[in-house]
């Protein structure tokens, strides 16, 4: 069985973004780069599903500069057989990376495409669809676990007040939330190992990039709040506070 | 001809409460395009019962599309359906930005061959142009974005765009489904209610939102207590540190790695205040915190704080607010 994984380099969740000098991205200075949250954990799905059956190939996959070759690295680290770098500039426009990856999958013949729920960057939530729909595949989104059964991935998928179980034949493409398991550390040994793995780079199928970006702004700031009070006894205050100045009682 | 068509949603016959938001939305743009907006209800037989309901926000044509089989999303009947209406030469196609506009949107996008902006806080049209502010890094920055399609498609962020009156004429119009759900390539085998969760934290008006300062998933009644007092509108929400001890459900989780919330209150019992949860709570309209710590940086972000011990202040809280009725 062939698992290919998507994954996204992204600045550190605990990273301070400033807005650069052209007022439409961010200033790269300072920044820890990563791999998206979301994409360990599908990296992680992927892995456990191959040790579940007892074999298989698990390929990871990128769109991105020449840095993104980093990512690729600690996918293989961790586990990973093989990476494509897919060289191009990434995009706001989910659309077309879901292009730039459909081109490389069709070659893939993968059995199963996880991707992360979302990358944490333009937190867009968007290429996994897209890109089943460019594959003509069937598309889970949101899982929080997912399971083999003959032919099929059964994936729970959380929605608002529930899980959902859904199911559908395989070639299909997954998107993945945190489940139960934590992302494993890549072991030294898979560190050493990782440089020795195959990491094919080619040219981004990406086309043309239909999302412009006109300003990049920082958030309001919020106007200072102030301390109510101490215990129990802040209470009442508090209370009329959100009545008579918030009005949201 | 620059009509909006508003993707509406509906559960167990009954409009969710995004559908106003997303009519409502449309509608803002409709006027400065001067077109109508339409609204979509997709669902079982009699689903569309209730459709009319969204003249109320400005839908000037409720479109009902009813299908066997459509008790529960069906993605691809969904996607057909959307998209083969969203062809028939509209401005913009908008969603609410919840679990099923998220799996729909894109998969529309895909089928139309045009770009998708997600989960929208501002929309505005400027020069015919459709400009999209939006959340990016979590909201540590906020976008402006046109985009080059057509329709525009754009999901919009729950609790951000209010449902406002504005009387049209809702009339309903029965549609053909796209597909089937029986033969779709996806099926859902079960849907399970989860654990006492009962409005969903990404679209709660109010959200209650405890952190490891609640000591164990043993004192979750306190929050449960206040919750209910504060109504149906309310919903549970947790620190990433309560849902990896296991003491709540990743559903309840808040932040990057969580669901991203703008509700128009939120309380934040016990909770320190990580960048990784202030991430998804910091657009909330009034924030709350609850807090032994003086220094915690959750007060730096809140408009009104306690300094006190959470198991202490929270009954006296609930207490206070059932007096209000
Ligand atoms: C990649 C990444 C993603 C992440 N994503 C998220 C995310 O989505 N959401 C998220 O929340 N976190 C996330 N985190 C984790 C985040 O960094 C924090 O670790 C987490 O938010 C801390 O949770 P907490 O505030 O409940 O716990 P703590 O930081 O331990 O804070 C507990 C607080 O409770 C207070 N307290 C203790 N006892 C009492 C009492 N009796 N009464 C009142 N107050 C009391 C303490 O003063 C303290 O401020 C992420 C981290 C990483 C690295
Ligand atoms: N440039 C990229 N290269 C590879 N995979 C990507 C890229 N961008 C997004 N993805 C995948 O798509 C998921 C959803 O991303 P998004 O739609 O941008 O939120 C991510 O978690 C990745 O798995």
């Amino acid at each position: 069985m062939k698992i290919v994984v998507c994954i996204k380099r992204v600045p550190d969740t605990e990273s301070r973004i400033r807005v650069a000098g052209d007022g439409r991205s961010i200033d790269p200075a300072g920044i820890k780069f990563v791999m998206s949250p979301y994409d360990e954990f599908a990296l992680e799905t992927a892995l456990r599903v191959k040790d579940a059956q007892g074999g298989g190939e698990v390929v990871a996959v990128t769109v991105g500069e020449a840095t993104s070759a980093e990512q690729l690295r600690s996918a293989l680290a961790m586990g990973a057989d093989s990476a494509v770098l897919l060289k191009g500039q990434p995009t706001l426009d989910g659309l077309a990376t879901a292009r730039a990856l459909a081109a490389e999958l069709r070659e893939q013949n993968a059995d199963l495409v996880l991707l992360g729920m979302k990358a944490v960057d333009a937190d867009q939530q968007q290429v996994g669809p897209m890109l089943a729909e460019l594959l003509d595949m069937p598309c889970i989104t949101v899982a929080a676990s997912i399971a083999m059964e003959d032919g099929k991935v059964v994936a729970h998928r959380e929605v608002e007040g529930g899980v959902e179980v859904m199911e559908a034949p395989t070639p299909a493409v997954v998107s993945i939330t945190k489940g139960e398991y934590e992302p494993r550390y890549p072991s030294l040994k898979g560190i050493m190992a990782a440089k020795k793995k195959p990491l094919q780079e080619k040219d981004a199928e990406l086309g043309e990039s239909r999302i412009e970006v006109r300003e990049l702004s920082m958030p309001p700031e919020r106007p200072a709040g102030r301390i109510i009070g101490q215990g129990v006894d802040a209470v009442p205050d508090l209370v009329r506070a959100l009545r008579e100045e918030a009005k949201v009682l | 001809m620059a009509n909006v068509l508003a993707v509406v949603e509906q559960r167990d016959g009954a409009l969710r409460r995004i559908s106003g938001e997303v009519v409502s939305a449309a509608r803002q743009i409709a006027e400065a395009t001067g077109g109508e907006v339409h609204a979509l209800l997709i669902g079982p037989q009699g689903a569309g019962s209730n459709g009319g309901e969204l003249g109320r926000y400005g839908a000037a044509k409720v479109l009902v599309a009813e299908g066997a089989g459509l008790d529960n999303y069906s993605p691809e009947v969904f996607a057909a359906t959307v998209a083969a209406q969203a062809g028939n030469g509209y401005f913009a196609v908008l969603f609410g930005a919840s679990s099923q506009g998220r799996d729909l949107a894109p998969r529309v996008a895909a089928k139309l061959d045009v770009p998708l902006a997600g989960d929208a806080t501002a929309l505005e049209v400027d020069g015919g142009e459709l400009v999209v502010t939006r959340p990016v890094y979590a909201g540590r920055a906020f976008a402006k974005v046109v985009l080059k399609g057509e329709p525009r498609l754009v999901s919009i962020r729950p609790n951000t765009f209010r449902a406002t009156d504005a009387e049209a004429a809702g009339a309903v119009e029965n549609i053909g489904v796209e597909g089937d759900a029986a033969s779709a390539r996806v099926q859902v085998r079960e849907v399970k209610a989860a654990s006492g969760g009962k409005l969903d934290v990404g679209e709660a008006p109010i959200v209650v939102a405890g952190g490891r300062g609640m000591k164990g998933p043993e004192h979750w009644n306190l929050l449960e207590d206040l919750r209910d007092a504060l109504g149906s509108t309310c919903a549970l929400g947790a620190s990433r540190a309560v849902v990896d001890s296991g003491w709540r459900p990743h559903a309840e989780q808040v932040g990057q790695t969580g669901k991203t919330v703008s509700p128009q209150l939120y309380f934040a019992v016990g909770i320190s205040g990580a960048m990784q949860h202030l991430a998804g709570m910091r657009s909330a309209r009034t924030i709350v915190a609850i807090n032994k710590d003086p220094d915690a940086p959750i007060f730096k972000v809140a408009d009104f704080g306690v300094v006190g011990d959470a198991h202490e202040v929270l009954p006296k809280l609930t207490e206070e607010i059932r007096k209000l009725g």
